[in-house]
């Protein structure tokens, strides 16, 4: 289904000792290669033959909510009154991408219960870094010593990281049944902890039904409630971080708004508040000002600036066109991605995979195919036979706590059938011959690529090879 | 959707919401009825229709600037099989992406002259704190040394990647030939951090005294550069830079500032301890040439709180922006543009000249510049505004009256000379 013929490089396709001999330039040799236009286009339109998007199948890998990009996203952002604006024109010139921000901004509010909006952060991992600096502005402010961010085992790799970035000490805390161990919660709450961070649906995709429960423990020692928004998609109209008590929230609108991924990015991670911390976010804060909107510098408590600018506008604009486009229908959005997760999840139990932690899920689960293990077949084999068939394979080995985990998420816009056809393949692979599964792909531009070999001997630019 | 909740055993959706505690239930969305697609078009245009495009209002802001981008980067970039498509994780259904991000890591390393270039940090100022960390990772030290005169949000993004380790960010004054001082001295120290050209738009040409730093201090060099400047000058490789940050923007528009590309690249001895994704070439199972993600365990998804930094989806498809344009121009075009970018501005400080704007620094400049205006710049520009044009940015912070201007390809002779008679009409 993909073409199979190899690329060139550029440097390979065209002449590439750009030495320009002239004496009035400091730089004589420029080695880049002279291409025409059609040679380029044929270089990257090959390039795009040999690379699996989402409009080329399912792909339902777990926690980064892979759903349909709308084309309407990608006719909104071109624009010229996008395009050719600066960031740095007066504020009179740029009414428009005010509105804009302010009202996504108050329409994220509503989503996921907080007062106060940022669009600043870039991605996930910004805005959780982002909320991580507001919290220790915060206990700085009523001069507290806090230097302690718990997170669950089951947590993505971000939530530590960002934790870290910020000059926190990282206590990881195991957990009990697929959930947060309460006991070992506790255990780990002191006049030490910062905040504790948590997605809910959590990583197994299982609801955390003691978010009560635990909100009221975190509060108790005094710490803020942090939540990775990865997973909203499974929650939008049913509940929200708001209401479940979080302090502090980041939302992947490259995940829940729609926006494309970008083979990795550029995504976007706006950063919501309560109250009680509106006053750290990063500046500049969008305002309204008499029948207009504004930038506002003059926050002293502000953290300051997290990135260039207001954040990644053209995918603020997407997701603000996904959102006018969905409207109050999220919730049907979320209704169907947790409809498709359980039936899929459901549907594979029943051809012999195995759920730990077995109990409904929201939006996504997480196989372990730790018993394919006896016939010297992993996860990675099957993800690479699924290739064969023309899914994009699920992710694997996350979270941590699944062994050879699996996790799948359909999303809503999946159909029934592309379901079925997800399980029969499924089901075909359980029982092939191992050699086939552990020699896939064999349909792909390429075979199992080497990884190992990408690490001992690492070749990182044309010039290496 | 019955069938499948039939299959489930179940009557309703709502029993799949059932782990929700019922006090946490929300019960829909206080937002507006959802919008046909025609009709999501008209709001967002009408809303778009409040703000002025450079060609309805030119400007001569500087550090984000209007470049022309040929047709064919935005095919490039529209193809849904990479913008629609994850990080490419699963690297035998990738191989379009992951050669597509090695060539951009192998025309960042041709243009800087670095060994190794990563694909991308979410932009300049938080490739710059980045940076910071990798060199406090590197020498055990905390000072980062930083020019007085820089663009103050990327300062302040710098403060905030700074906090967590405790770095101490120390600013150094220029002279009068608007240069970063370079005689400092004192131990602990972490990083330099220069720009070329620097925030004035000055090109700084030490290379000899740059290249001593290291020797002199222990501290790493980190230089900021453009990627458009080094089509004419010498890359920081050439005065011994340990890393290099940058804004991408070749190929990428302006978009209200964003999204941006950060450069990253670096000597090739500093690879583990460098952030974010690394692409590199290897074979497949049959020996011929592949290419995959590599040196992941520099990253969080396997080392968590220890891993280099956090970041994890990043700014792939505008380094596919950038690379497609530099694709397209080659190393000609490249110089093409980046001359007339040069001349362009130098006609326009002229101009600005002869009418009565001074130059503060009497240095050589690439396509931004500082003059010192007649009156406030922020006035200068407020009847600008009224005549419909803007000027450059005012940076009296730096520079009494000082306005940095920024100038490219886009400013035609007309619009420059335009530009000039309205600012003399304004100033009188
Ligand atoms: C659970 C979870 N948290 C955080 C992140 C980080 O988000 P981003 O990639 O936008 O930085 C991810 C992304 O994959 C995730 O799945």
């Amino acid at each position: 289904m993909m073409a199979s013929h190899r690329e060139p490089l550029l440097n390979e396709l065209g002449k590439r000792d750009g030495e320009h001999p002239e004496t009035d330039v400091e730089r004589k040799k420029l080695p880049l290669p002279d291409l025409t236009e059609r040679e380029v286009m044929k270089h990257f339109i090959h390039l795009s033959q040999m690379n699996y998007g989402i409009d080329c199948g399912f792909y339902p890998l777990g926690s980064c909510t892979m759903k349909y990009n709308m084309k309407l996203l990608e006719r909104v952002v071109k624009n010229e009154r996008v395009v050719q604006v600066h960031p740095l024109q007066d504020e009179s010139t740029v009414q428009g991408c005010l509105h804009i921000l302010h009202h996504l901004e108050q329409m994220l509010c509503e989503i996921t219960g907080m007062d106060a909006f940022s669009l600043q952060p870039c991605a996930g991992a910004h805005g959780e870094f982002t909320g991580m600096l507001m919290t220790r502005a915060y206990f700085e402010q009523r001069g507290e010593h806090r230097t302690e961010v718990i997170v669950p085992d089951s947590a993505h790799g971000t939530n530590p990281a960002s934790a870290k970035m910020a000059g926190f000490d990282v206590v990881e805390i195991p957990s009990k049944d697929g959930m947060v161990d309460m006991d070992a919660l506790e255990h780990a709450l002191s006049e030490q902890t910062a905040a504790f961070m948590l997605t809910n649906p959590n990583t197994l995709g299982i609801f955390e039904k003691d978010i009560q429960l635990i909100a009221r423990k975190v509060r108790e020692a005094g710490a803020l409630l942090y939540y990775d928004g990865a997973n909203l998609n499974a929650i939008m109209g049913k509940t929200s971080p708001g209401v479940m008590g979080f302090d502090i929230v980041h939302v992947n609108l490259h995940k829940t708004f729609g926006t494309p991924h970008g083979g990795g990015g550029p995504g976007a991670g706006p950063v919501g508040v309560r109250e009680h911390l509106e006053e750290f976010l990063p500046v500049p804060r969008v305002v309204r000002q008499g029948e207009g909107y504004a930038l506002d510098y003059e926050r002293p408590r502000s953290i300051g600036k997290m990135s260039m600018f207001y954040g990644n506008f053209a995918v603020l604009l997407r997701a603000y066109a996904y959102i006018l486009r969905k409207g109050n229908s999220l919730q049907e959005v979320s209704e169907r991605a947790v409809v498709n997760a359980n039936y899929l999840m459901e549907r594979l139990r029943s051809v012999g995979y195995d759920v730990p932690f077995y109990r409904r899920r929201m939006h996504e689960f997480v196989l372990s195919l730790a018993s394919l293990k006896k016939k010297g077949v992993r996860a990675l084999d099957v993800a690479k036979r699924l290739l064969d068939y023309g899914f994009h394979p699920p992710t694997i080995y996350f979270p941590l706590i699944v062994e050879e985990a699996f996790m799948v998420e359909p999303t809503e816009d999946e159909s029934r059938e592309t379901l079925d056809s997800f399980v029969n393949a499924m089901d075909t692979i359980v029982h092939e011959d191992e050699n086939i599964v552990r020699g896939a792909p064999h349909r792909m531009p390429v075979k199992r690529v080497n990884e190992g070999q990408a690490v001992r001997n690492a070749i990182l630019t044309w010039k290496d090879l | 959707m019955e069938d499948m909740l039939t299959y489930l055993g179940i009557e309703s959706i709502d029993e799949l919401f059932e782990d929700i505690p019922e006090k946490m239930r929300t019960g829909g969305l206080a937002l507006p009825d959802a919008m046909e697609e025609r009709e999501v078009e008209e709001r967002i245009r009408a809303l778009l229709a409040e703000n002025k495009s450079f060609f309805e209002m030119p400007s001569f802001l500087p550090i984000l600037k209007p470049h022309y981008i040929p047709p064919a980067v935005d095919e490039i970039v529209a193809r849904q099989e990479f913008y629609t498509s994850y990080t490419p994780y699963q690297a035998e259904a990738s191989q379009g992406m992951l050669q597509a991000l090695f060539e951009y890591q192998s025309v960042v390393a041709e243009l800087t002259g670095m060994e190794v270039a990563n694909v991308s940090m979410y932009d300049s100022a938080t490739a710059l704190g980045e940076a910071a960390l990798m060199a406090h990772r590197i020498t055990g030290r905390k000072k980062i040394l930083v020019p007085r005169a820089m663009f103050w949000h990327k300062r302040s993004v710098l403060e905030n990647y700074a906090r967590g380790a405790a770095l101490e960010i120390i600013e150094i004054d220029h002279g009068e030939d608007g240069l970063m001082k370079l005689n400092f001295s004192g131990d602990d120290i972490a990083a330099i951090y220069i720009e070329n050209p620097n925030f004035f738009g000055i090109i700084d040409r030490r290379y000899d005294e740059l290249s001593k730093i290291k020797e002199r201090t222990g501290a790493l060099l980190i230089a900021g550069i453009d990627p458009l400047h080094l089509a004419l000058f010498h890359p920081p490789s050439h005065y011994h830079a340990d890393i290099v940050i940058g804004e991408g923007y070749l190929g990428n528009p302006m978009n209200f500032g964003g999204p941006l590309l950060g450069i990253f690249a670096s000597k090739k001895q500093y690879l583990r301890q460098m952030p974010g994704r690394i692409i590199g070439a290897t074979v497949d199972r049959e020996g011929k040439r592949a290419f995959c993600m590599t040196l992941q365990t520099r990253e969080q998804h396997i080392r968590r709180g220890k891993a280099t930094s956090n970041i994890c989806s990043n700014q792939a498809l505008c380094c596919i922006s950038f690379l497609a344009y530099v694709a397209l121009l080659g190393s000609g075009g490249l110089r093409g543009v980046a001359l007339q970018n040069m001349e362009n501005a130098h006609y326009m400080a002229e101009r600005l000249k002869e009418v009565g704007f001074e130059m503060p620094f009497d240095a050589p400049f690439f396509n931004e510049f500082v003059v010192t205006c007649p009156l406030e710049g922020k006035e200068l520009n407020k009847r600008l505004l009224a005549r419909g044009m803007y000027g450059g940015l005012p940076i009296d912070r730096y520079v009494a009256k000082g306005m940095l201007f920024g100038v490219t390809e886009m400013h035609t002779r007309e619009l420059m000379d335009e530009a000039v008679e309205t600012m003399v009409e304004v100033v009188a």
